[in-house]
């Protein structure tokens, strides 16, 4: 089949080509763009009117000439092909392979702009997902369906946690399908080698799809890459009744893509310089998570971005906030001090968590032991600012314990390492943390927990394995 | 017919639409998405569209339905769920399964459903706009079928009690004119009423820092800024479960959609406690999730206040919840942007302001056009970006919304909720409400309410002072304000949403706590004065009975309170007695 060829290429400025005379070309639809040697770079319509077109160019313009550059048509939207196949195998940001195996033969071509959720077809979230790690786990539970980023900082492990959560992650009961769909955007050649090391070394890759946007690819394809990852993410939760969890790093990146796109398409900008649609664009990434009724599978995400300057204002965190149900707060200081997971349990919440706790989900213990180490916790922060002005001497004995454990609760529970720790270990270190307390300063739990577990869950030093 | 001469995003502008008028519904290109037309240039309009735009193409046909955005209102609005437009989203699902695919047409109202209507009307009868013709029963509400507002004109016939669907015509005016149980309104126009009324009854909401602190008016608005994870939705849900409204209009606009289910899950299990009916019959969901069409977004706030206003005409007292104003706004930057309109301040357009005000000033409590009172009082939650106050659509709220509910997130992070901060949140209908807590809670309700408020102002002084110099320095009459202060905000201010006792308070019972936390007060100096010290107050078991009152039903208060006042006067003197 012939395909039609447009050649009246009239203004190519950054990543935006303009077309006239193509007025059959659908508003995003894709095209490829032949330099005229031959070189074929992907491309997406972004505006149209009866005058010209307007493209967004996949890969850098440098080369393109007006005279010699023919556009033709390739699909009406963007489409990713899926299959089941996919599942243990490595792609770039638009799908491509990127693991020396042959693509896959598609089922499907699905469009991975998606379509909004029906409200009404919409489950309420609550089952519990495993991480693995206790300060999640127990604090900020993770509920199939929700979208949980993480807030972090350059320079902190956030990369690190997030393979671990890949490898551990895992949802309770028998014979649950489990996948992880991991995205990646613009990300370094020595993150890249390092995911795809940790994803083989652990047996992660397995029951994963990795989508690796690297730095030096095309900005415009950055935009694409978390949608293809949730197209996949969909296709297998719905359609092979999978609990994918979709880990898209770094967010930031992506955010940064659009500012950059906004800026070549001379669009009047918001909030430092970011476009004022991020909010609605954000949104068609996070809102793709959910549990719906009658389809067995589910999509959960773990957004990761890196707060410029740590800051939790910044437009990129803040927009992420109002979408997202809670946040996992990566703190500095505690990363500086080396522990690891440096999470800091204050400013992160779990906005379902409720949801997804208690008997016949976690444990029934569960919620007020929560609620007794976060505020413990919060107890021991406030008393360490006080010694730091009056010294140690003059608290109280009490006070003493609430300072001991806090630097526990940071040293031994929040600090697991590369260690996997399942829910009940967890909540029995978290017991162990509080067996210097006598019952009654338990006030946030009730007698008959406090009797099936005060004291009687092990020692701290053995169930954190030292 | 026109046809498309360029798309960018939800904008889409079209040529050669004959007639065209502003505001109007266009169908665009092959799929016949639902648009409106938001600017006429010359032979071009460029027009809103209300689906994805994605795969249309230069030259599809654009075709005028000549009638601006209007909504079916009839019964069968109650207990539903609905997106921006009002298109039952429980039908699109029907149509499309589990994703909303675009240009699907579903009627608003159940057209085959048949309602048992009772006529108040007789052949003969001049009737005008607004006027009440008769009922249909909904649920456990009696839904009144008005005239449409703009027909007028003498009753040649009219249908006899018995069901009827509201394609049935159930009168004819002597004009010709045929009145069904529904009529349409278009939602850019405010349905008229006869006179406003001025706002001195309260709308209570069941959460004590509010009605005592903070009271908003019924047919007042009310707006809640508060940056993320702060509240605004629970506050918002709660206000919407318990406040004192017939009819709730909730419109999650630009919001999560696990927060819509959560609605959807959780209404139809709650009571509501007038009716013992489930909470979901008296309400009305309209639903544009953030990732669903922009456009469709700007639509639903005044598909909103219209339903409000239409249960107005009524005669009901009705609440519209808005979650959230601030993405309302990013919708309308968004579409002006595309346009190329001209930005002001953050790149919002610069009729933002009057575009807010002129949704708010739909809200009032109003004589209808039957002569009846009813009331849409509007609660609207903003999102700061940052969570910085000073942004253009807190500011151009603050400028026209009578009560201002600031939530805080150091008191969110403090598991301190309702995170309302006390010192920068105020109300103006205080003043004019004053007449009527006298009259209906006690006579010294305002000293009442100023003594609590000093007690605040008070403690919030001395916490200032312990931070420098620690607790230890103060006097033990500061030590009884300080302790004060925080039984006022832990015991009082604080209420905890998800306990079915704490999660809504009477004007009786949160007085009557105000008495109790006075006499504590009154007691402690007295005991002071005698010579106990700090330890016997704080160690005393009613300070524990305060702690608990807030859990104490409704009913056993009363007993819970004169217990109290009892024990209260022999407190604190441990240390006096021994």
């Amino acid at each position: 089949m012939l395909k039609k060829e447009y050649t009246a290429v009239t203004y190519v400025s950054g990543p935006l080509l303009f077309l006239e005379g193509a007025k059959d070309l659908a508003y995003g639809a894709i095209v490829n763009i032949d330099d005229g040697t031959g070189r074929v770079r992907g491309g997406q319509v972004i505006e149209v009117s009866d005058q010209y077109t307007v493209l967004q160019v996949f890969e850098e313009t440098s080369g393109l000439n007006l005279e010699r550059t023919t556009v033709s048509l390739v699909e009406d939207v963007a489409r990713l092909g899926v299959s089941k196949e996919m599942v243990g195998r490595a792609f770039n940001g638009i799908g491509r392979p990127i693991d020396g195996l042959p693509p896959v033969v598609a089922e499907k071509r699905l469009p991975i702009n998606g379509a909004p959720i029906n409200p009404v077809a919409r489950e309420k979230p609550e089952e519990f997902i495993q991480t693995g790690v206790s300060a999640i786990d127990v604090n900020m539970t993770l509920v199939r369906g929700q979208k949980l980023p993480i807030f972090s900082g350059s320079g902190l492990p956030h990369n690190e946690l997030a393979a671990q959560i890949a490898r551990q992650a895992k949802v309770l009961g028998e014979g649950e399908g489990f996948a992880v769909v991991f995205a990646a955007m613009g990300i370094t050649q020595r993150e890249v080698s390092y995911f795809l090391q940790e994803f083989e070394r652990t047996g992660a890759l397995s029951r994963s799809v990795l989508f690796l946007n690297k730095a030096d690819d095309p900005t415009v394809e950055r935009l694409l890459t978390p949608r293809m990852a949730l197209t996949a993410a969909e296709y297998l939760a719905f359609e092979h009744d999978y609990h994918v969890l979709v880990i898209l790093t770094d967010m930031t990146n992506y955010c940064e893509a659009l500012r950059e796109i906004g800026g070549a398409r001379e669009e009047i900008p918001g909030r430092r310089g970011y476009p004022g649609y991020m909010y609605t664009d954000l949104a068609s990434i996070y809102e793709r998570a959910g549990v719906v009724h009658g389809k067995k599978g589910s999509v959960t995400q773990i957004p990761i971005l890196s707060m410029p300057g740590d800051d939790i204002t910044h437009p990129i965190p803040d927009l992420t906030g109002y979408i997202t149900e809670g946040q996992i707060f990566i703190a500095r200081d505690l990363a500086q001090q080396g522990i690891f997971p440096p999470i800091n349990v204050q400013p992160s919440l779990s906005r379902l968590m409720n949801n997804g706790i208690g008997k016949g989900k976690t444990r029934a213990d569960h919620k007020e032991l929560a609620d007794q180490l976060f505020s413990n916790y919060a107890r021991g922060i406030n008393l360490r600012r006080l010694v730091a002005i009056t010294g140690e001497d003059a608290l109280t004995e009490v006070d003493k314990k609430y300072l001991r454990f806090a630097d526990n609760f940071e040293k031994k529970f929040i600090n697991q390492g590369q260690q996997e720790r399942s829910i009940e270990e967890s909540l029995n270190i978290g017991w162990a943390l509080l067996s210097d307390f006598p019952a009654s300063e338990l006030k946030r739990i009730r007698k008959e927990y406090i009797d099936q577990y005060h004291q009687k869950t092990g020692k701290l030093e053995e169930l954190v394995g030292v | 017919m026109g046809v498309i001469k360029k798309i960018a995003g939800p904008a889409v502008i079209a040529e050669g639409l004959e007639g065209a008028k502003m505001y109007d519904i266009v169908r665009v290109g092959n799929e016949k998405l639902v648009g409106e037309i938001i600017r006429l240039d010359g032979n071009e309009c460029f027009i809103q569209v209300y689906e994805d735009t994605n795969g249309l193409q230069v030259g599809e046909p654009v075709v005028s339905t000549n009638l601006p955005l209007a909504l079916e209102l009839g019964p069968g609005l109650l207990n539903g769920i609905f997106d921006g437009i009002l298109r039952p989203l429980d039908k699109i699902q029907e149509v499309s399964g589990i994703y909303i695919s675009r240009g699907i047409e579903v009627s608003s109202l159940d057209r085959s459903k048949k309602w048992a209507f009772t006529p108040m009307k007789r052949v003969g009868d001049v009737v005008k706009g607004g006027d009440i013709l008769g009922t249909v029963p909904e649920f456990s509400f009696t839904h009144k079928i008005l005239v449409p507002p703009d027909k007028s004109g003498k009753i040649k016939s009219i249908v006899g009690p018995g069901e009827y669907t509201i394609d049935d015509t159930i009168a004819e005016l002597e004009d010709g004119t045929k009145l069904r149980l529904a009529h349409f309104w278009p939602v850019r126009k405010p349905r008229p009423f006869t006179r406003k009324l001025d706002p001195n009854e309260p709308f209570l909401t069941g959460m004590r820092i509010l009605d005592v602190l903070f009271p908003l008016a019924a047919g007042g608005t009310a707006a809640i800024p508060g940056p993320f994870g702060s509240g605004k939705t629970v506050t918002q849900q709660s206000i919407a479960k318990f406040g004192d409204a017939n009819i709730v209009v909730y419109v999650g606009c630009g919001e999560r959609g696990n927060e819509m289910t959560d609605v959807l899950v959780e209404f139809p299990e709650l009571e509501d406690p007038q009716t013992g009916r489930p909470l979901m019959e008296r309400t009305i969901l309209i639903a544009n999730t953030s990732n669903m069409p922009v456009a469709a977004r700007e639509a639903s706030l005044y598909t909103g206040i219209t339903i409000a206003e239409y249960f107005r005409d009524q005669g009901y007292k009705v609440s519209l919840m808005a979650d959230s104003t601030s993405r309302w706004a990013e919708a309308l930057r968004e579409i002006a942007s595309r346009l190329e309109e001209m930005p002001a301040e953050e790149g919002y357009p610069p009729y933002l302001s009057s575009r807010l005000s002129s949704f708010y000033e739909r809200s009032g409590r109003v004589t209808t056009l039957a002569g009846e009172t009813g009331a849409v009082s509007v609660i609207g939650a903003v999102s700061p970006a940052g969570g910085d106050f000073s942004e253009p659509v807190t500011q151009s709220t603050l400028r026209i919304t009578g009560g201002f509910w600031a939530l805080d997130a150091q008191l969110a992070r403090a598991r301190h909720f309702p995170a309302i901060n006390w010192a920068r949140s105020y109300s103006l209908f205080l003043g004019i409400l004053e007449p009527w807590y006298r009259q209906n809670v006690a006579p010294d309700y305002p000293e009442v309410r100023t003594q609590i408020i000093t007690m605040l102002q008070r403690e919030a002084e001395l916490q200032q002072v312990v931070q420098l110099v620690g607790p230890d320095a103060l006097q033990d009459a500061e030590r009884l304000s300080l302790e004060i202060g925080r039984i006022a905000r832990e015991d009082f201010l604080q209420q905890n949403a998800y306990d079915p006792v704490d999660a809504s308070c009477s004007m009786a019972k949160a007085y009557g706590m105000m008495q109790m936390i006075i006499a504590l007060y009154k007691q402690g100096e007295a005991a002071l004065a005698r010579g106990a010290t700090i330890a016997d107050f704080l160690s005393d078991p009613i300070i524990e009975k305060m702690g608990r009152a807030r859990y104490v039903p409704e009913a056993d208060f009363p007993a819970y309170k004169a217990e109290f006042d009892a024990q209260v006067q022999h407190a604190f003197l441990g240390s006096v007695k021994a």
